[in-house]
């Protein structure tokens, strides 16, 4: 058997020998070794897509995020998040992952060329309308009051999620839920904390930190209305219910406001998730045409 | 000859070269199957960039001490956790200039919100003063947090907890 002399040489010999080793598209499996047997009893499809909408909420905020990279008011917000962009990054990668598993692949499989991984072909050659995030990730994130306002809601949401997911019956979801929570309670105290300083500073901060509420808010109606494919995931342990988030949510975000000196708008109607279904802001397709283009132009490419 | 384990023991972490993967609680378990190496690591964070370096080192290392037949495994479960950097680990962050975490917090049921400073406290790794305050808890990579001396003046960098 060959030994490799230096570490490039094994990176590239894991990775075919053709000198392409470094990380990005067909580098890694991040489940590889994973076992990702889908449990008794359960419908891989409705696994499947049930993986992929929460990754999907993961990887356009994780884009949102990195949008702030050279323009964050200050370089330690620059990195934090990026930071907080990078771990949900890891967890999109890791639900994508499982979706593929699970054949839950759809038109991206005939698109993406054999060398790309399922997590990649699910990130880079899906349109916008075969994407499942909430509109809440995908909006423009405006100012960075809005940006701090809408982390706070989105990563109240997922973590009240996260923190139930860890009882999942599948295994995978399950360890996927329970590294993610100790992540997104970073996230959401970092945002919490920008929302008290921006709503209790001045007067300026105060105005743009109530614009971002008052924005944001009427976006909480699509995260509380199980869909179809929940419904029978939760019947059968795997996912949560949405709706039992609800309260917890709620109460969270309200106390973040009042100790802001912030007013708490009304909350909205629950309705269903039009993002869910497919059915998106314009706002998705220019983000989707960044964070898919190279990959795009470059079908074949690994990097 | 050495063992597998043995020889992954000394492989390093890609970002943090002072330490072992195992210093680090990241090499999980080494173990032979049929004649296979078979390494379990496991991420420190979800987005951790360095899997796929300390999966190519540990296949690296493990065909150079003559084990051809290597297979490295994620595991994700139980999470990772700082309470799993050793306490040889920690005494190489501390004189690598790194402040090594304090204990990682527990929670049952709902996740308090903290959105005072953090308590957490952490010593100075130049001059060892307690009187040190958090500048960001993100930093270079996923896991560390940056702090700043008030005694010399020198900011550093904190694991911190998780």
């Amino acid at each position: 058997m060959a030994h490799e002399e230096t570490v490039y040489d094994a990176l590239d010999h894991a990775h075919g020998g053709e000198g392409q080793w470094a990380f990005g598209t067909g580098f890694d499996d991040p489940l590889a070794g994973v076992d990702t047997t889908v449990p008794d009893g359960v419908d891989p499809a409705d696994l499947g897509a049930y993986c992929l909408v929460l990754g999907d909420d993961a990887l356009v905020l994780c884009q949102r995020l990195t949008e702030w990279a050279t323009r964050a008011p200050e370089l330690e917000e620059e990195v934090a998040l990026a930071n907080c962009g990078l771990d949900l990054l890891g967890q999109a990668r890791l639900l994508l992952a499982r979706a593929g598993s699970c054949g839950v692949l759809g038109r991206s499989r005939e698109l993406a060329t054999d060398s790309v991984p399922d997590e990649d072909a699910l990130a880079y050659f899906r349109d916008a309308g075969e994407f499942g995030c909430h509109h809440l990730v995908e909006v423009d994130g405006g100012d960075f009051a809005r940006t701090m306002v809408r982390l706070l809601v989105a990563s109240t949401a997922r973590l009240a999620l996260f923190a139930r997911l860890r009882g999942s019956r599948d295994p995978v979801v399950g360890a996927i839920a329970a590294k993610g929570v100790p992540e997104l309670t970073y996230h959401r105290d970092h945002a919490a904390r920008w929302v008290l300083r921006l709503g209790d500073g001045t007067e300026e901060s105060h105005r743009r930190a109530q614009a971002g509420v008052d924005a944001v808010w009427p976006l909480t109606a699509d995260l509380f209305t199980a869909t179809d494919v929940e419904r029978r995931l939760v019947e059968q342990g795997v996912a949560v219910d949405p709706a039992d988030t609800r309260d917890e949510v709620r109460d969270v975000l309200t106390m973040v406001l009042e100790r802001a000196t912030l007013a708490v708008p009304e909350w909205p109607a629950d309705r269903p998730s039009p993002g869910r279904a497919g059915e998106h802001t314009e706002e998705l397709a220019p983000l989707l045409a960044t964070l898919q283009g190279l990959a795009r132009e470059h079908p074949a490419a690994t990097w | 000859m050495s063992t597998a384990l043995e020889v992954a023991q000394t492989v390093t972490d890609p970002e943090l070269p002072m330490l072992t993967l195992a210093d680090l609680g990241v090499l999980r378990d080494v173990r032979t199957e049929h004649g296979q190496v078979v390494v379990e690591i496991t991420p420190t964070y979800s987005g951790c960039p360095a899997m796929g370096t300390m999966r190519a080192d540990l296949v690296h290392a493990l065909h150079r001490a003559g084990f051809a037949d290597v297979d490295v495994r994620t595991v994700l479960s139980p999470p990772w956790s700082t309470d799993w950097i050793s306490d040889e680990g920690r005494r190489k962050l501390a004189a690598g200039g790194i402040a090594p975490p304090g204990p990682a917090p527990r929670h049952t049921g709902p996740i308090p919100l903290s959105l005072g400073p953090t308590r957490r406290t952490a010593t100075c790794p130049v001059c060892g003063s307690a009187d040190t305050e958090e500048l960001s808890e993100f930093s270079g990579t996923a896991c560390k947090a940056l702090r700043r001396c008030r005694s010399c003046r020198e900011p550093f960098e904190h694991v911190k907890e998780i």
